[in-house]
């Protein structure tokens, strides 16, 4: 039996499913990059940033990158451009600014 | 169809009718019998008429029906034969075995139907009264019943019931004592009109 | 073996206690509370090693199982009528995802109007779920079938539903044979599913999104599973009867040797029904009895086997399809017998909704009425509800 995996190219007939919509492994969102649905890119400043960590806790898609506790970044590879990080942000850091996505 | 021994408990609620029940057909299991045990339910409130039934067999019993003409009725608390007809479907040559203080003409004044059966009465109520300290009818009442149904053998069924009430009372000697004491007294006082 | 005198509920919470599952998550409902309080003091006494999970409502109760059995647990519940409705749910999400989970049901008829007593309303609404159904005659039945029905779940990865008829079977006491804990132990084996959540080496995702590309395929595979659980069900079913002496077939046939009318019917009603069959028969009448024990998955050939023989069938439905045709039983049977050259003439009574007690006398009317239609070969009435005032 093999599983059902989001790379996997022929589809399968149901002789050949897991049972139960089982999938063998974890995280597969991984595999699913939602980069490319985005239209509005945010852009962070680290000299702004006063690593309040608001927008890694409100991020819907875990698409704030953190490291010992500081903020280093966001994953364009699951960032859907949501805008939230943005809005967030304390007025007086303004440190992520939302612009245009150009391809 | 098999022979059925059948009985009909008359209670109101808290009294223990379906306690007596359960002890009756455990009593009888004990003796070799095939039993069925169960009350009827509907809304249960502390002193609404209640009633739970016994059916008794040699062989294995397979109806699930009502038992709707019991060889023995059994009637707890005497105010009910005010509100109901304890004599329905009793069978011919049955038994009405009445918790009273008062005798079987008087009672037989309240009955709508006086023959065609045997009518015993006890004060149950004064014995538990006595030896209980409390009014709880129901296991004194199967002294007596069994006394006039003859329908178990007295030594075992009073060996069951023991061994019952210890499981219930978890040991408490007093009250298993105090109630062996009253079935054996109801057994002894028991009178057939 | 051991003979104790128990109540169909009683018997039901001391196969649950010998069965030791590892979560049983609960809500009381009468007529059901006591299996659910006397499995709660096993736990209290330390009778049992169970987590138990004292849930808000039914559908909490439900998900907490499908948590549990998830997780890798053996698991079972406890309910009746409404609380079936409410976890109506959760009864499909647990079989989608392939969880043997247990339940012992008491039939009790749907509101409204509120009743407490028995009709198979509850079950009958649920037979599409993908849980597997035994109707119980009696507290001996109840006790083995949830012995035998947790088996075949995990051995199936099939839920079942074990039920026993509403204070009729439920609250009455009667004389039944129980195993050793050992025996019960033994028997059913350690439960060692194959995938669960908490096989932390190799995690896995439980209940994703499937969508057009993909669902269709996963419930047609969960059909074939139900597909087979009916052979696992006899195999289980004789090592059963191996260890206990008691052999419980899906539809059982009593008395149908030379027989040309017979009654279809479920329940505690089934096992009246036999005690009419031993008087009609002495009488020389040429009667039998078939009693549906398992009604999911569908024993087809099964059903069809035992009613094909006769002339004309009488179905005795305890619910009603509001089809204004019937009951459930009869007309999933009248579908069965279809593809029959030679069918027997198929009729309909539905009785007892709300606990209406059946009398003797009402299955020797329906033997009566039934073997008047196999003479003439002619139904006046299909459907006929029996018991019930304002009707004859």
């Amino acid at each position: 039996m093999k599983d059902v995996h989001v790379e996997c190219q022929r589809l399968m007939d149901w002789q050949e499913l897991a049972k139960g919509c089982l999938i063998q492994e974890a995280a597969t969102s991984l595999n699913f990059k939602t980069g490319d649905w985005r239209s509005m890119r945010p852009v962070w400043s680290e000299d702004k940033c006063i690593q309040c960590l608001f927008c890694w806790i409100t991020c819907p898609d875990s698409a704030i990158k953190v490291k010992d506790g500081k903020v280093t970044g966001i994953d364009y590879e699951f960032c859907k451009g949501c805008g939230i990080c943005a809005q967030i942000c304390p007025e007086k850091a303004s440190a992520i600014e939302m612009i245009r996505e150009e391809k | 169809m098999q022979q059925y021994f059948e009985v009909r408990w008359h209670g109101r609620g808290g009294q223990g009718a379906k306690t007596a029940a359960l002890l009756f057909g455990e009593a009888a299991m004990e003796t070799g019998k095939y039993i069925q045990a169960f009350p009827e339910y509907g809304p249960e409130r502390t002193g609404a008429p209640v009633k739970s039934f016994n059916r008794l067999a040699d062989d294995p019993i397979r109806i699930h029906t009502q038992v709707i003409n019991p060889n023995v009725v059994v009637v707890l608390d005497s105010s009910l034969l005010e509100c109901l007809d304890v004599t329905e479907g009793i069978q011919e040559g049955g038994t009405l075995l009445i918790n009273s203080q008062e005798s079987a003409d008087e009672l037989k004044k309240k009955l709508a139907k006086t023959e065609g059966y045997k009518l015993a009465v006890v004060d149950a109520s004064k014995i538990a009264m006595e030896l209980l300290k409390r009014d709880v009818p129901n296991t004194v009442m199967l002294g007596a019943m069994v006394k006039v149904t003859g329908a178990l053998e007295w030594d075992s069924a009073l060996a069951s019931i023991e061994k019952k009430l210890n499981v219930k009372f978890r040991g408490r000697k007093e009250i298993i004592e105090g109630n062996i004491k009253a079935i054996k007294r109801a057994y002894d006082e028991v009178k057939v009109a | 073996m051991k003979v104790i005198a128990k109540t169909g509920n009683e018997a039901m919470a001391y196969a649950m206690k010998q069965i030791n599952p590892d979560v049983v998550a609960a809500y009381p409902i009468t007529p059901a509370t006591e299996v659910v309080q006397i499995f709660s003091n096993y736990v209290a006494d330390g009778e049992v090693d169970t987590e138990f999970v004292a849930a808000e409502s039914e559908h909490s109760a439900l998900s907490a199982c499908v948590g549990a059995s998830v997780a890798g647990g053996r698991v079972m519940t406890s309910t009746a009528s409404q609380g079936l409705a409410l976890m109506h749910e959760i009864l499909y999400i647990a079989a989608g995802n392939h969880l043997p989970i247990v339940i012992a049901l008491v039939n009790r008829s749907l509101s409204a109007p509120i009743n407490i007593h028995c009709d198979h309303s509850d079950t009958m609404g649920s037979r599409e779920a993908g849980w597997m159904q035994f109707y119980s005659a009696n507290s001996q039945e109840a006790y083995d079938s949830i012995i035998i029905a947790l088996k075949v779940a995990e051995t199936c990865g099939v839920p079942a539903i074990v039920s026993t008829d509403a204070f009729i079977i439920s609250h009455c006491m009667d004389r039944l044979e129980v195993l050793e804990d050992e025996e019960v132990q033994k028997f059913i084996g350690e439960y060692n599913p194959k995938y669960y959540a908490l096989d932390i080496g190799k995690p896995k995702t439980y209940g994703p999104l499937d969508l057009q590309d993909y669902f269709f395929e996963h419930k047609r595979s969960q059909i074939d599973a139900f597909s087979k659980v009916l052979g696992t069900y006899n195999k289980i079913a004789q090592e059963y009867e191996k260890l206990s002496g008691r052999y419980y077939p899906a539809v059982e046939e009593y008395r149908t040797d030379g027989a040309e009318v017979a009654i279809f019917t479920a329940g505690s009603t089934a096992d009246t029904a036999k005690e009419v069959v031993d008087d009609l028969r002495e009488q020389g009448r040429k009667i039998g009895l078939v009693r549906m024990r398992m009604w999911r998955p569908l024993p087809i050939e099964e059903i069809k086997k035992a009613l094909s023989k006769f002339k004309a069938v009488a179905v005795m439905d305890r619910s009603d399809t509001m089809a204004d045709f019937g009951g459930p039983v009869f007309l999933e049977t009248r579908g069965i017998l279809y593809d029959l050259d030679k069918r027997p003439i198929i009729t309909d009574y539905v009785y007892g909704l709300g606990g209406r007690n059946v009398e003797i006398a009402d299955i020797v009317r329906v033997y009566d009425e039934i073997t008047e239609v196999a003479k003439t070969g002619k139904v006046s009435k299909p459907v006929t509800y029996l018991g019930v005032r304002g009707e004859e």
